[in-house]
């Protein structure tokens, strides 16, 4: 039997040993009638050659030789090689959770060093050692700042990825408080519904930076704004723009959090992600999740633990800062594996040839008759382009026609903005593939069947 | 001795690990098209080094990790079995690595019938109606499992106020209740460390909504009277919860959905063998009961197909609780779940119990003697020894979990169950050897004589290890989480 060690003689010698008779007798403390009596209905097992040729077959079912303008939070980056030659060394992947520090001074080290990395790209504090996705974070970041102001009301802005505003209202929906959506005027955040809806009752407010639509917000005033009345701003931030744009901790954020994912983690249909949480030092007791520190040995050398674990379920059970206890440990290292190896220069110049590029992308865009810019502002790595008719029907054709999945449909998220499309182009996109994109948006605009429809 | 121990230490201006194209303007001209208050001031102080600098880096910090590939995991309610390579390999396929999440759906067909397939078959181990993907880790699944205990509660016109959960829960299972907006409130297990229907009856009320029971429990001890204490349960209009981490004694021996559970998390990176990453990525998973299915996050795999003959993801579901996660679960975990099933079939899972099972009670014996294991009874897949003889000579369970370090083990789960003093819990899995049993428990023996003879030896334990004992208190007193210079 694969992966069993144990023979029949082997389960003689443990049976007789043990005192028993045959392995029906080990159940003996399963009452007979609930046992089942049958085998389960299951498909015969297959080989490792046989089942891998079948996966593949399944895998090639999905459409993956699409050219990849769509964003939305997860994006279609480069991944150095190396990135891959170390998370997949078993010593990584095959560890359990650091709990003996002795024999886990690499996951410990790596952590660490991840959660230096994410402060040093916030310019928060601290740091910890990873949640489920951004999304996720975004949600424990408003259970924080509920449990720590005791107000009861959370702002989200309408301009938060909205897979991250239905996480937030599913994580919240048991609790006793209030979500209240800010509106958007011109894509970004209304700051007068923030100071009309904000009162002392505000936990805090969720901002992102860049937002969903690509746009640069301000959320300098807003966090005058917030603090005035105790509650903690909250901005979710993209980590790639986060190298050319200012910090989440200069424009006065109480936490910042975000998805990791575009760190060198692969797409796969959207999981595993990696959730970031950094805070300011006066909330490091309310942070939830793991934690690394360094500290010195018995003999005075220089190793890291996990610390302030009475904030975890495992010490605090009912009056954890959170539930978590699993996360996202290889995402982190793969992220700290791609920050070192792209490192101060790097990051920046990956920011730089993804706004280049989506750049170059929205201006060829936007000479053709039938597109514009959806919004105005400035943006830096995603743009909204208004398209001639619906985004969904365009990126269909697209992706039938020209084999390119042009980006993200926003109506899907937004009543009334059908012909919006969320369109980024990552440092992987050539110019051969831009000039594909636009001379086939070209084609499609200039054809009558689709533009009757 | 290298005192430059971080990666920021070793860093030099100037080196660069993965070199990029060029842009095509310069980078001021690109940086000006960011309004000047918006843009980032001094860059992100990241590390500078070669490849050849970070790959020794990662590879000189991975060795000094105990890995399932390396040795001996007895760690209790965690599941710590072998991770197949043929999991990881079809996880890595180009056709599910590059897709996606919000590209259409019809472009995901081979993603969505993998994900249908492994509900289907998790709907047969477990015995429920319907299953949901979406939870990521296990306490992610507690989280999901209650929410929908909650919903149901709320469409049926009462909340209700609390859950109970028994003295021997793992530590996220009253956390999880907080977090629904439940009060915990703890019950206790009996002389023979089961929960009974009585004790059930005389906590539960019509404020109840649920009672979430660990089966087998963290003593790895089967709660037969779990039939009956599903009747009392239910006859208080409450809902029983199955806390899956221990599922790996059952498969194929009782599905949990026909003996009155009401809703179960899975951990599949425990059950279904996919890699732990060091703390996560894991992957979580609910099953319920047809009565409970309307309440599943969304999106759900659609049992119907569309126009064109695909599947695709059903947002059309009123009473869901709705999103708990960005997508669709942890993906590239789902996969290796699948292949693992897929590559054991039926008989292979069963023959998983079995010698998971019979390993535990095999380790059992060979140990009873030397400790005291306080329920002393056949057990599934894992059991409770105490440490609490070998305190008698100054030696703490901690100090002997410290000691088996030595030996190339990772020490079992300590200190967890709360209720049995100094303790340890250990599941040796499927995977492990007798020869491997037999080395870990007469090292145990070995190191409790050890402690009668020479406590002073135990005590400061271990030394073979990468570092020595660490300083936790210096840690959370001085509070270095983040490099400084």
């Amino acid at each position: 039997m694969p992966y069993i060690p144990n023979t029949d003689d082997d389960r003689r010698l443990m049976l007789e040993k043990i005192g028993l008779g045959s392995i029906e007798e080990l159940f003996s403390p399963v009452p007979e009638k609930i046992r089942l009596k049958s085998l389960l209905n299951l498909p015969e097992p297959l080989t490792e050659v046989e089942l891998l040729q079948e996966m593949t077959a399944i895998s090639k079912r999905n459409k993956t030789d699409l050219v990849i303008f769509a964003g939305g939070g997860v994006y279609d980056h480069f991944i150095p090689s190396a990135v891959n030659t170390i998370i997949s060394r078993p010593e990584f992947m095959t560890a359990y959770t650091p709990y003996q520090a002795e024999v886990s001074q690499g996951t410990l080290q790596v952590i660490y060093e991840f959660q230096t990395h994410i402060c040093r790209l916030t310019g928060m504090d601290v740091a910890n050692a990873s949640m489920y996705d951004g999304a996720t974070a975004a949600a424990e970041a408003a259970s924080l700042a509920l449990a720590h102001t005791r107000h009861n009301k959370i702002l989200v802005s309408e301009t938060v990825s909205p897979l991250y505003r239905d996480v937030i209202r599913t994580y919240l929906s048991g609790l006793d408080i209030e979500v209240i959506n800010i509106p958007a005027v011109d894509g970004l955040t209304d700051f007068d519904a923030v100071k009309s809806l904000n009162d002392d009752k505000t936990a805090g407010i969720i901002l992102a930076q860049p937002n969903f639509f690509g746009l640069i917000e301000d959320p300098g005033p807003v966090a005058d704004t917030i603090h005035k009345v105790g509650g903690l701003v909250i901005m979710a931030v993209d980590p790639i723009a986060a190298a050319v744009l200012k910090t989440p901790s200069e424009y006065g954020a109480d936490i910042a959090i975000g998805e990791g994912q575009p760190l060198g983690i692969p797409l796969s249909f959207g999981g595993p992600l990696l959730g970031f949480f950094a805070v300011k030092r006066e909330l490091i007791r309310s942070i939830p999740g793991r934690l690394v520190a360094r500290t010195i040995d018995a003999e005075g050398k220089p190793g890291f633990v996990l610390t302030l674990q009475t904030r975890e379920q495992h010490i605090r059970r009912e009056k954890a800062t959170s539930n978590i206890c699993t996360n996202q440990a290889l995402c982190a290292t793969t992220a700290a594996v791609y920050l070192s190896l792209l490192g101060r220069q790097g990051l920046k110049k990956v920011a730089l040839l993804s706004m280049e590029k989506t750049y170059r992308a929205a201006e060829a865009i936007l000479k053709i008759p039938g597109f514009r810019r959806y919004f105005e502002g400035s943006f830096v790595r995603e743009v909204t382009i208004k398209t001639p008719v619906p985004a969904k029907q365009l990126i269909e054709t697209m992706i039938d026609r020209y084999n390119i999945l042009p980006g993200i449909d926003l109506g899907r998220f937004y009543p009334g903005m059908d012909n919006a499309l969320l369109l980024t182009a990552t440092e992987k996109r050539t110019d051969d593939e831009i000039a594909r994109l636009t001379e086939s948006l070209k084609e499609l605009a200039s054809d009558p069947i689709l533009s009757r429809r | 001795m290298n005192d430059k121990i971080l990666i920021y230490e070793k860093s030099v201006p100037g080196r660069v690990g993965t070199p990029l194209p060029k842009t095509g303007r310069g980078e001021s001209e690109i940086l000006n098209l960011i309004p000047e208050k918006h843009r980032r001031r001094d860059d992100a102080a990241l590390p500078e080094a070669t490849e050849g600098e970070v790959m020794r880096h990662f590879i000189a910090l991975s060795v000094k990790n105990h890995h399932i590939d390396k040795g001996f995991y007895p760690l209790g309610s965690c599941t710590m079995k072998y991770n197949p390579k043929l999991n990881d390999a079809a996880a890595s396929l180009p056709g599910f690595i590059n897709q996606h999440p919000l590209a259409p759906c019809r472009t995901a067909s081979g993603s969505l019938q993998i994900m249908l397939e492994l509900e289907e078959y998790l709907k047969e181990i477990s015995g429920f109606a319907a299953v949901s993907l979406q939870p990521v880790a296990g306490a992610h699944g507690e989280f999901t499992g209650l929410l929908i205990i909650r919903a149901y509660h709320k469409d049926k016109g009462k909340l209700r106020k609390k859950v109970l959960i028994p003295d021997s829960a793992h530590g996220t299972n009253p956390a999880s209740v907080t977090m629904v907006g439940y009060e915990a409130v703890q019950i206790k297990s009996n002389a023979m460390g089961i929960i009974t229907p009585e004790a059930v009856a005389a906590a539960i009320d019509d404020d109840t909504a649920a009672l979430m029971i660990t089966n087998p429990n963290t003593l790895g001890l089967f709660e037969s009277d779990i039939e009956k204490v599903a009747e009392v349960v239910h006859k208080a209009g409450a809902l029983l919860y199955m806390d899956g981490a221990n599922l790996n004694a059952q498969l194929g021996v009782v599905q949990p959905g026909k003996i009155g559970f009401d809703v179960l998390h899975f951990n599949l990176h425990k059950t279904f063998s996919t890699p732990h990453g060091g703390g996560g990525p894991g992957a979580g998973g609910v099953a319920v009961t047809d009565k409970l299915a309307p309440f599943l996050p969304v999106p759900v795999i659609s049992r119907k197909i569309d126009e064109n003959n695909r599947l695709f993801l059903d947002y059309d579901r009123p009473k869901t609780i709705g999103r708990m996660h960005s997508f669709y679960g942890n993906f590239a975990n789902i996969v290796r779940a699948y292949a693992y099933i897929r590559s054991l079939g039926a008989r292979g899972l069963k023959r998983v119990s079995e010698n998971a099972v019979l390993n535990a009670n095999y380790l059992r014996v060979l140990l009873h003697d030397e400790f005291e294991v306080p329920y002393d009874n056949i057990c599934m897949h894992e059991f409770v020894l105490s440490c609490d003889r070998q305190k008698k000579s100054g030696v703490k369970g901690l100090d002997i979990a410290k000691r088996l370090l030595d030996y190339g083990f990772h020490a079992p789960t300590i200190y967890f169950p709360l209720i049995v003093h100094e303790a340890f819990m250990i599941e040796p899995t499927e995977t492990e050897s007798r020869e491997t049993l037999e080395s870990f428990a007469s090292t145990l023996i070995a190191i409790s004589k050890e402690a009668e003879k020479d406590p002073e030896t135990v005590k400061h334990a271990p030394y073979n290890t990468p570092v020595r004992r660490l300083d936790e208190v210096k840690a959370a007193r001085e509070l270095d989480v983040c490099y400084k210079h």
